[in-house]
């Protein structure tokens, strides 16, 4: 069966160091990070990739009030990646629109702030908020943006955990093909940072980073990282079938050549390169490739210390003798977006299609020896002969594992 | 507590829930929601600010007596007085 070609046209993003694509891959390619110290309930001070977009450009006062902040998230992304993509939207059957937003978690936030609000009467609940339902279900972040939007087709939230952003982006690709929606906004949210629970379940595990410059706490690879620094942001991307956006002359960002998506099925958080390394390996076969058609590997490590060894593993296997290969990383410039990582991290690579520059990996001072790939890019950017491919690892809890393949698009 | 004070509590209550409102020019005798842009949700908010910052219950059956700033000062400025 000869499937649709699916491209992207369009993207919205907000990262804590760059609220536009332009801004982001700017900031990446000059080594510019985006962490910072918040309060945090019951924690006191931690370090956290904050953004900083202008949440009532899309949205009225009262939405933001009642909504969430991963529907607001949602909402600006949407609409930043609609606008992008020069699609005329009014005019657009809003029933042929899917929205796939996806999450590392959802609800954890707002079920927090209830609780802390009853806590303020003695924990009577009849002062539990009636917003806490459909602020906490977990299509929210979709719902919003499909409400202010007014798309009336799917739209709902794929939940991956830290694997999230590329399922968003890869349930968008089945489901264009399917032909159940002929326009998609994909990708995914994370509002993880307004959670105590999120930060210190982290800490609980030895998986929380600390690092007194908290531009230099975010540091995979490096010998003295000591975990993740959590962040929140979004990417968000329109997608279409080749024939509808070349129809309409639509700028295309690149294809998807291919993906897969399988799990480990060993453990709750310790990760499993054999899988990793499947995984890759069965999206490099779906692209029709060969390893060495790869140009850049967006690696997904969060800098913890097993998992970046785990991951440099699985690429070490999959990628040897590749010399046209550069592995880079994005979590040293903005922490681990959670389940936004993977779209985010996609979008500050699809820049090196035009300008063949691989931004690096920052804050590896000291190189671990276990992580010492060939052509790991490292503080200073790469200019590479040719950028005609891009594999986006993304991986999560419970052991689910991603990895999408974008190409450089050509006819 | 007066009528007029009783209105004021409510507009400011208004005010804060739906931010986007001009409360100034709410004419008492109609209708809050011919004037402005509340949902049921809002009308629940106001009940539930009722509740936390005065100490007012307004029971589900009675919510049709915050339909207008002149329905909801003739309900519950007895219910401020009572409870002050």
């Amino acid at each position: 069966m000869q499937l649709s070609r699916i491209v992207i046209t369009g993207v919205g993003l907000t990262s804590p160091n760059g609220n536009t694509l332009d801004e982001f891959r700017s900031n990446l390619l000059a080594g510019q990070a985006g962490v910072t110290r918040i309060d945090m309930r019951y924690m006191g001070q931690v370090l956290a990739g904050i953004c900083d977009f202008d949440a009532f450009k899309y949205q009225k006062r009262k939405e933001v009030r009642v909504g969430t902040r991963a529907g607001s998230i949602s909402i600006y992304c949407a609409r930043e990646a609609v606008a992008d993509s020069g699609v005329d939207f009014d005019g657009m059957d809003k029933n042929r629109v899917g929205i796939y937003v996806g999450t590392t978690e959802h609800g954890n936030v707002e079920t927090e702030n209830e609780v802390h609000n009853i806590s303020q009467f003695d924990y009577d609940t009849k002062y539990w908020s009636h917003h806490h339902n459909p602020r906490t279900v977990s299509n929210n972040p979709a719902g919003e943006a499909s409400l202010n939007l007014k798309v009336t087709g799917p739209a709902y939230t794929v939940g991956a955990a830290c694997a999230a952003g590329n399922l968003g982006l890869v349930h968008a690709v089945q489901m264009l093909r399917l032909g159940e929606v002929d326009f998609a906004i994909a990708g995914g949210v994370s509002e993880s940072v307004r959670s105590f629970g999120i930060f210190a379940g982290f800490k609980s595990q030895g998986a929380l980073a600390e690092h007194e410059d908290p531009n230099k706490a975010s540091r995979p690879f490096d010998t003295k990282r000591n975990g993740i620094v959590v962040s929140e942001g979004g990417c968000l991307y329109t997608l279409e079938r080749l024939e509808d956006a070349q129809k309409r002359g639509a700028k295309i960002y690149g294809e998807i050549a291919g993906y897969h998506v399988n799990s480990d099925a060993t453990d709750y958080v310790l990760p499993n390169p054999e899988r990793q390394t499947e995984c890759m390996r069965a999206a490099l076969d779906r692209a029709s490739m060969k390893a060495s058609d790869i140009h850049i590997v967006n690696a997904h490590a969060t800098a913890t210390p097993m998992g970046d060894i785990q991951e440099c593993d699985a690429i070490r296997t999959v990628f040897a003798d590749c010399p046209e290969t550069y592995i880079n990383n994005t979590k040293g410039y903005i922490g681990h977006a959670m389940g936004a990582a993977g779209a985010l991290e996609l979008a500050g690579n699809l820049g090196a299609f035009d300008d063949l520059t691989v931004h690096p990996s920052i804050n590896v001072d000291e190189l671990d020896p276990k992580c010492a790939l060939p052509n790991l890019v490292l503080n200073k950017p790469v200019v590479a002969k040719r950028v005609d491919a891009i594999l986006n690892n993304s991986f999560g809890m419970l052991g689910i594992n991603s990895a999408l393949i974008v190409k450089r698009f050509s006819e | 507590m007066t009528n007029e004070e009783c209105k004021k509590v409510v507009l400011d209550i208004i005010a804060e829930i739906a931010p986007d409102e001009d409360v100034s020019d709410v004419t008492s005798s109609v209708a809050l929601r011919e004037q402005l842009d509340l949902d049921s949700m809002d009308f629940l908010d106001i009940v539930m600010e009722l509740r936390k910052k005065h100490g007012i219950e307004v029971p589900e059956s009675e919510y049709g007596q915050l339909a207008s700033l002149d329905s909801c000062a003739a309900y519950l400025t007895p219910l401020f007085n009572k409870s002050a």
